[in-house]
């Protein structure tokens, strides 16, 4: 297989960035009560997952250039924040139907791990342009995939099952979250990854 | 005697403390923060180090943001939090790479990653913006360990469980096989998840039920 292709399948099933790298628990955890929303945010998470992704890349190796490597956090957090700020306006004044789907979650996804990991992640592996492209969308698609699962499962559990008083909400969630990561645990070897 | 602590129970600085320790403790009434919680913790000295940088991190950020909060326009508050956040941030990667180039490669992006941890960013929303220098850094300093004896309690059960050690230091016999599955994420979840139990049924305080 291609190195890209194999990313791409990689960070979506094997190196899941939910369930593998314990990216974005905060939204995943607060906005996974109904499928509805958590496909509102998954989509969001991947469209700028993968505009971020791809404008930072051109940014590091112009601060590689510089020599100011160690900027990088700064300069990423800035670039992330930019962009989100901008498809939000952007989105809003030219498709006002699909910000009704996810406009709304927009905001929120400056302080997403997920963003910034991605980001992270790249400049640690040392990948080249195409591969950071496939891996930021991959990982994007990962995360919708666990949040839409995740959400599906709360959804089916919040009126029919009998969870002890103790572990309501946030508590049953940890322990489904560690079920589902137990299964995609499941795919390795179905892509290398580095 | 008893009278000065009762008179105590009603101080600011009392009930600071109580929220950042127990009461609204950031990880396991809050749950925020989760992902440098889990993604760190399969080791202690790794739980140590992590809690110790970010709770640096909440009070050297909440602190510049009380001492310049009234000159902060509104309308671009958060975007200042961040470039502080991440300026300090860079300070403790640096640190961390000079002085313990061990556990800095172990925590690898999770360092960078403080930036976007929850808890920074919510006690300077909730209370750094509002309060003088002197309560913001006591909130900072609350919760900063809040989350450090979590985090050292989550990693202290993962460690003894996938590897018999505590700090490098064998606990258990050597016939202990070792549960792999403590020392990658869904050890992580379900660990956190059954303390949130405990905790929860021990202090009877309960999550509501959020219904679709």
């Amino acid at each position: 297989m291609p190195q890209p292709l194999e990313i791409l399948i990689g960070s979506m099933l094997d190196h899941n960035i939910a369930l593998a790298y314990i990216l974005g628990m905060c939204p995943l955890i607060a906005i996974s009560t109904s499928v509805r929303n958590a496909k509102g945010m998954g989509l969001a998470v991947i469209f700028v997952v993968t505009l971020t992704g791809i404008i930072n890349y051109p940014i590091y190796l112009l601060l590689k250039r510089w020599n100011v490597e160690h900027l990088n956090l700064l300069v990423f957090i800035i670039t992330i924040a930019a962009t989100v700020q901008f498809l939000e306006m952007f989105i809003d004044k030219f498709f006002p139907k699909l910000y009704n789907a996810f406009g709304l979650f927009l905001p929120l996804i400056t302080v997403n791990c997920v963003v910034l990991g991605v980001s992270l992640f790249f400049v640690n592996r040392e990948y080249s342009f195409v591969e950071t492209a496939a891996f930021s969308f991959g990982s994007g698609v990962g995360w919708l995939l666990a949040i839409v699962l995740l959400a599906g499962i709360r959804e089916k559990m919040v009126n029919k099952s009998d969870v002890p008083k103790g572990l309501v909400g946030k508590g049953i969630t940890f322990i489904v979250l560690g079920i589902l990561a137990l299964a995609f645990i499941g795919f390795t070897g179905l892509a290398s990854i580095q | 005697m008893r009278r000065k602590f009762i008179r105590m129970r009603y101080t600011k600085w009392f009930n600071i403390s109580r929220d950042g320790l127990s009461r609204n403790n950031p990880i396991v009434i809050a749950v925020l923060g989760i992902c440098s919680a889990l993604a760190v913790t399969n080791r202690v000295e790794n739980a140590i180090a992590m809690g110790a940088a970010v709770t640096f991190v909440i009070i050297a950020s909440s602190l510049i943001t009380s001492s310049i909060r009234s000159f902060i326009p509104t309308r671009v508050r958060m975007i200042t939090y961040m470039v502080i956040i991440s300026s300090l941030v860079i300070v403790v990667q640096m640190f961390l790479q000079a002085y313990f180039p061990n556990i800095y490669s172990a925590l690898g992006a999770y360092v960078g990653l403080i930036i976007t941890n929850c808890i920074v960013m919510g006690r300077n929303e909730a209370f750094a913006v509002k309060n003088p220098m002197k309560f913001t850094f006591f909130d900072g300093f609350a919760n900063g360990l809040g989350y450090t004896y979590i985090l050292i309690l989550i990693a202290a059960v993962r460690e003894i469980l996938a590897f018999g050690t505590i700090l490098n230091y064998q606990v258990l016999p050597d016939a202990w096989e070792g549960w792999v599955v403590m020392a990658i994420a869904p050890g992580g979840f379900f660990v956190l998840g059954i303390l949130i139990w405990i905790i929860r049924d021990l202090t009877n305080n309960y999550d509501e039920e959020v219904t679709a």
